[in-house]
């Protein structure tokens, strides 16, 4: 009954189907890494600022997006986002629009945890030496966060890296889709679907060796 | 942009808004699908949460045996091979390649194949919380239970795991609230639930905003509902005294 064929598998069905698609994949999760701790980090700083009116609103969009499924979510942004900008956008621009949104509730958790994590001496020590909040958060508490919280940041990308494949949903072009596509062209689904397999595995597992060195190296220093 | 909820009171066919919303025999109203569609995304979470809890439970136990090597590395293999696949590739591997390869697996109903997929997915992630609660747990209560002659399994069964459990309610219960989410994962292979709903029915009304509008309330409706049992369970189970410990944040 085995009878699989890789032979399919040569550098131009590489360079046809699949490094558009790895391309895709990695740069989504890079942006969205990004965006998302830049915009997680503000989102952080409002739910801790004590002030209602910028805790409320990061609080409700935050738990909104965290009860939503991801790829609801991804649904309603190739939506809604045309609908708000008047004009077509494309599943791949939706999809990095998305993500960002979406990973911004999750790093801000992280971040928000990280923030939390940094003794409250440190801040009145900024403070007592006469720095602005700004210049306290970005030199002193921020910097510590973020150390503080590089593993799960990281632990956190890898999750993205593997959530990209769901922009399946709006039929964007990412990795999985490249393999998927692929398979059709040669008739041979089952064996593009487990060389996906595989290389999803790789490429996951390989970071998180990386994640984990990092902590035992942090691990050290402490 | 007007909303028109009466969409749901349409009948599936005809397209003529049906009294009381409801449909009669075997006319169905959007509001029936969308029922029967929350119906099937509960039941893959539920389904595919048994298997997560006891598959999870049973590798996170093998992961802290003492003296297993062979077990512990096995335990380990599964949890990298699970967390390392995106689920919608393991929900191809389980629906597409699973049956080429093995022919029986050609007869299992798609339920089936979507809840082992989300299952095992799901298990590794509650194994290494398993793993956790019992590492958790000071060195000492394993030699307790050693010295009073329990055997490993009684001591697992007596001593170990009900404080381990209680442990990580916390994490058990975001992880619950994932599965939900995560079935929406299971539209990919035509299960008719939550998300397929969607996609088909806002296509086929022409009004996806009322649609997606009442899917993401449902997904927020079941999470919560998970989170409140969980709530009550850890308010049930808790032993006076022990305080367990919270844990991180991140994940889906």
């Amino acid at each position: 009954m085995l009878n699989l064929d890789f032979s399919i598998l040569n550098w131009s069905l590489i360079q046809n189907f699949i490094l558009k698609g790895l391309w895709f994949s990695i740069l989504l999760t890079a942006v969205a890494t990004a965006g998302g701790i830049f915009f997680g980090t503000l989102l952080a700083l409002m739910r801790l600022s004590g002030q209602k009116w910028l805790d409320a609103p990061a609080a409700l969009y935050v738990n909104v997006m965290r009860s939503v499924p991801l790829v609801m979510v991804i649904l309603w942004f190739f939506l809604l986002v045309p609908l708000l900008i008047g004009r077509p956008i494309g599943a791949e621009y939706s999809a990095v629009v998305t993500f960002i949104a979406f990973e911004a509730a999750y790093f801000s958790e992280i971040m928000r945890a990280g923030i939390q994590s940094i003794p409250r001496g440190q801040v009145f020590a900024g403070q007592a030496v006469g720095m602005t909040y700004g210049q306290n958060m970005r030199l002193v508490i921020l910097p510590q966060a973020f150390r503080n919280m590089l593993p799960v940041l990281l632990t956190q990308t890898i999750i993205l890296f593997q959530d990209t494949s769901l922009v399946y949903a709006i039929g964007a072009y990412d990795l999985l889709k490249g393999f998927e596509t692929a398979g059709k062209n040669f008739g041979r689904p089952i064996e593009t679907y487990l060389m996906a397999t595989v290389t999803y595995f790789v490429i996951s597992y390989s970071l998180s060796s990386v994640v984990k060195s990092i902590n035992r190296k942090i691990a050290i220093i402490r | 942009m007007a909303m028109d909820w009466m969409v749901f009171c349409k009948d599936t066919l005809s397209g003529d808004v049906v009294a009381g919303c409801f449909g009669k025999g075997r006319d169905i109203t959007y509001l029936d699908w969308l029922f029967s569609a929350w119906g099937w995304t509960v039941s893959v979470s539920l389904t595919a949460l048994v298997v997560a809890l006891v598959v999870g439970s049973i590798i996170g136990v093998i992961r802290t045996l003492p003296n297993s090597p062979w077990l512990t590395r096995f335990g380990n293999g599964w949890v990298e091979l699970f967390r390392n696949i995106p689920l919608l590739v393991q929900i191809f591997l389980w629906y597409f390649v699973l049956p080429a390869l093995v022919p029986p697996m050609k007869n299992f109903p798609p339920f089936i194949l979507v809840v082992l997929a989300l299952g095992l997915f799901t298990s590794a992630r509650i194994a290494e919380q398993v793993r956790a609660g019992i590492l958790a747990l000071p060195k000492g209560q394993r030699y307790a239970g050693m010295a009073v002659g329990f055997t490993t399994v009684q001591y697992y069964r007596y001593v170990l795991l009900p404080m381990a459990y209680r442990i990580i309610i916390p994490p058990l219960t975001s992880e619950s609230m994932n599965i939900f989410k995560n079935s929406a994962v299971a539209f990919a292979v035509s299960i008719p639930e939550l998300t397929q709903y969607a996609l088909q029915v806002g296509e086929e009304t022409a009004r996806p905003i009322e649609v997606y509008l009442a899917v993401t309330v449902l997904y927020a409706i079941s999470a919560l509902v998970i989170n409140r049992i969980f709530a009550w369970i850890e308010k049930r189970a808790r032993v006076p005294g022990f305080v367990a410990a919270g844990t991180g944040a991140g994940g889906h």
